[in-house]
């Protein structure tokens, strides 16, 4: 890979981040933004698989650290849950590539589950409330919403 | 942020060779910075210098509107300015009519309060902010708005708009600040009916338009249809502000409280623009934790300190000289 190519593929991976951090502020009626897909950690976990070298722990823990600012959340709640997400998923990008479409989207499940889930448990520990399962949904509504990131970020990133 | 570039210079070639040291280093930072944050102390100056790295994002999102606006003002008809102008003007004359009954009210209060003059207005200051962007959602009901510590918001001020209390602010950045509604499921406050002055708390429902009174014993006297107005307690909001209307109580015997339902009266949902203001601490209706120290003085210092004194006297001339001659009156009363 060519110096300019990395370097315009790290424009992108930053761009794209921007976009979805962007997507995450505009309000939606009550109904949708209980269903809001985390769309900065997929966004990560596409990057972070198919192009690690671009993406990689860095890019998660600062996405993650800029929601924290933006949400008022404990700050490096978010930068430690999607520093854990962008590791498991670098770690294993070669495997979860060759995987058919479907197969993807129940792993970035299982990973956004284990980012909500470390989520919850320091909101627990830092003293916020943790009795609504309305949290959950939106790791579902993430998985479901992959193959079009898949889709779109595949276009950006290797257009033909 | 930028100690995490300096440590890491000759990894950029092999980033993704060693993912597990890098992890490690980020897990170490992010858990300390949480440890530090919940702490509190210096770590809340260098959140709130961090604070202006979102500035960039709060400019990106307010863009749109501001360009509507922009151009809305550019095209605006001279018919529709001249209709604006005049339904002000009806609302300014009203609004001078209620003044001057509020003005007279106020001077009768002042003398049903014992007091030589009226007080000074309960509003200070006050300081329009816009809404940046709002986050509405059960767990959190929060919103960002475009003023910060450039104009002096501080933590924990009162929000209010047109119609009634808003909330609070719950951190200030540099040119932002982030709002807790009433709505909050975090956020309870302090309540009375305006009916009877029956106190009690309004806890945020997670639900931008709904407020729950968990804290009613069964039997107590609420009404669909009550207004609850700050109570004035706890510090944050002054006394009289109207905050919900009880829409709804389930009455169940078995259990100890009631259920009671209230909707909010600022829009949260579609307030575009929000009001913070700042309170005469001096003021009878201002917070209760400032009010403390200064109520005495106010109100019941004048009548009372002539007896105080009077007490005072008694009490040294009993302590140090018994002079049945000097103090007829009430020593004979003390002594037997």
């Amino acid at each position: 890979m060519s110096l300019r190519k990395s370097r315009s593929s790290a424009l992108l991976v930053y761009g794209t981040v921007f976009v979805a951090l962007l997507l995450m502020l505009v309000p939606l009626p009550r109904f949708l933004s209980v269903l809001r897909p985390p769309l900065v950690a997929l966004v990560i976990l596409y990057w972070s698989t198919m192009s690690p070298r671009s993406g990689g722990i860095l890019v998660g823990f600062l996405s993650g650290l800029l929601i924290d600012l933006l949400q008022g959340s404990l700050l490096g709640e978010h930068a430690l849950a999607l520093s854990l997400v962008t590791y498991l998923a670098v770690r294993m990008h070669l495997m979860t590539r060759a995987k058919p479409i479907f197969e993807q989207g129940l792993l970035v499940l299982i990973g956004l589950l284990l980012h909500e889930g470390l989520i919850w448990a320091i909101d627990g520990w830092s003293g916020h409330p943790l009795n609504n399962w309305l949290r959950w949904l939106p790791c579902f509504t993430g998985a479901a919403l992959w193959p079009v990131v898949v889709g779109v970020l595949g276009r950006l990133h290797a257009p033909r | 942020m930028a100690t995490v570039f300096r440590r890491t210079p000759s990894d950029t070639s092999s980033r993704d060779s060693a993912p597990g040291p890098r992890f490690a280093f980020f897990a170490l930072v992010s858990v300390a910075l949480m440890v530090l944050d919940q702490r509190g102390g210096w770590i809340d100056d260098a959140r709130f210098y961090l604070q202006s790295a979102t500035q960039p994002f709060l400019v990106v999102m307010n863009s749109p509107r501001s360009a509507v606006s922009w151009f809305g003002e550019l095209f605006e008809t001279r018919e529709s300015l001249r209709a604006e102008i005049a339904g002000l003007r009806t609302r300014e004359r009203e609004l001078s009519l209620s003044q001057l009954r509020l003005e007279a009210l106020e001077h009768e209060n002042a003398q049903l309060r014992a007091l030589k003059a009226a007080m000074p207005p309960l509003v200070t200051r006050q300081q329009v902010a816009e809404v940046v962007s709002l986050e509405l959602n059960p767990l959190r009901q929060r919103l960002l708005v475009n003023k910060g510590r450039q104009d002096d918001i501080f933590d924990g001020q009162a929000v209010l708009d047109a119609r009634g209390l808003l909330g609070q602010v719950s951190r200030v950045g540099p040119w932002s600040a982030e709002i807790i509604l009433v709505t909050d499921p975090e956020h309870a406050v302090p309540v009375q009916l305006a009916r009877n002055g029956l106190r009690s708390i309004a806890v945020g429902a997670g639900n931008s338009g709904e407020l729950l009174l968990p804290y009613l014993p069964v039997n107590s006297d609420v009404k669909a249809g009550d207004l609850l107005v700050t109570s004035g307690l706890g510090g944050v909001y002054p006394a009289g502000y109207p905050v919900a209307v009880v829409t709804g109580i389930k009455r169940d015997p078995v259990m100890l409280l009631a259920q009671v339902r209230a909707r909010p009266l600022a829009t949260l949902e579609r307030d575009r623009e929000v009001m913070l203001v700042w309170f005469d601490a001096s003021h009878p209706a201002a917070p209760v934790e400032k009010k403390a120290t200064e109520l005495p003085q106010v109100t019941l210092g004048a009548p009372t300190e002539p007896d105080a004194e009077a007490a005072a006297d008694t009490a040294a001339t009993d302590n140090a000289a018994p002079d049945p001659a000097r103090t007829p009156g009430p020593d004979t009363k003390d002594t037997p």
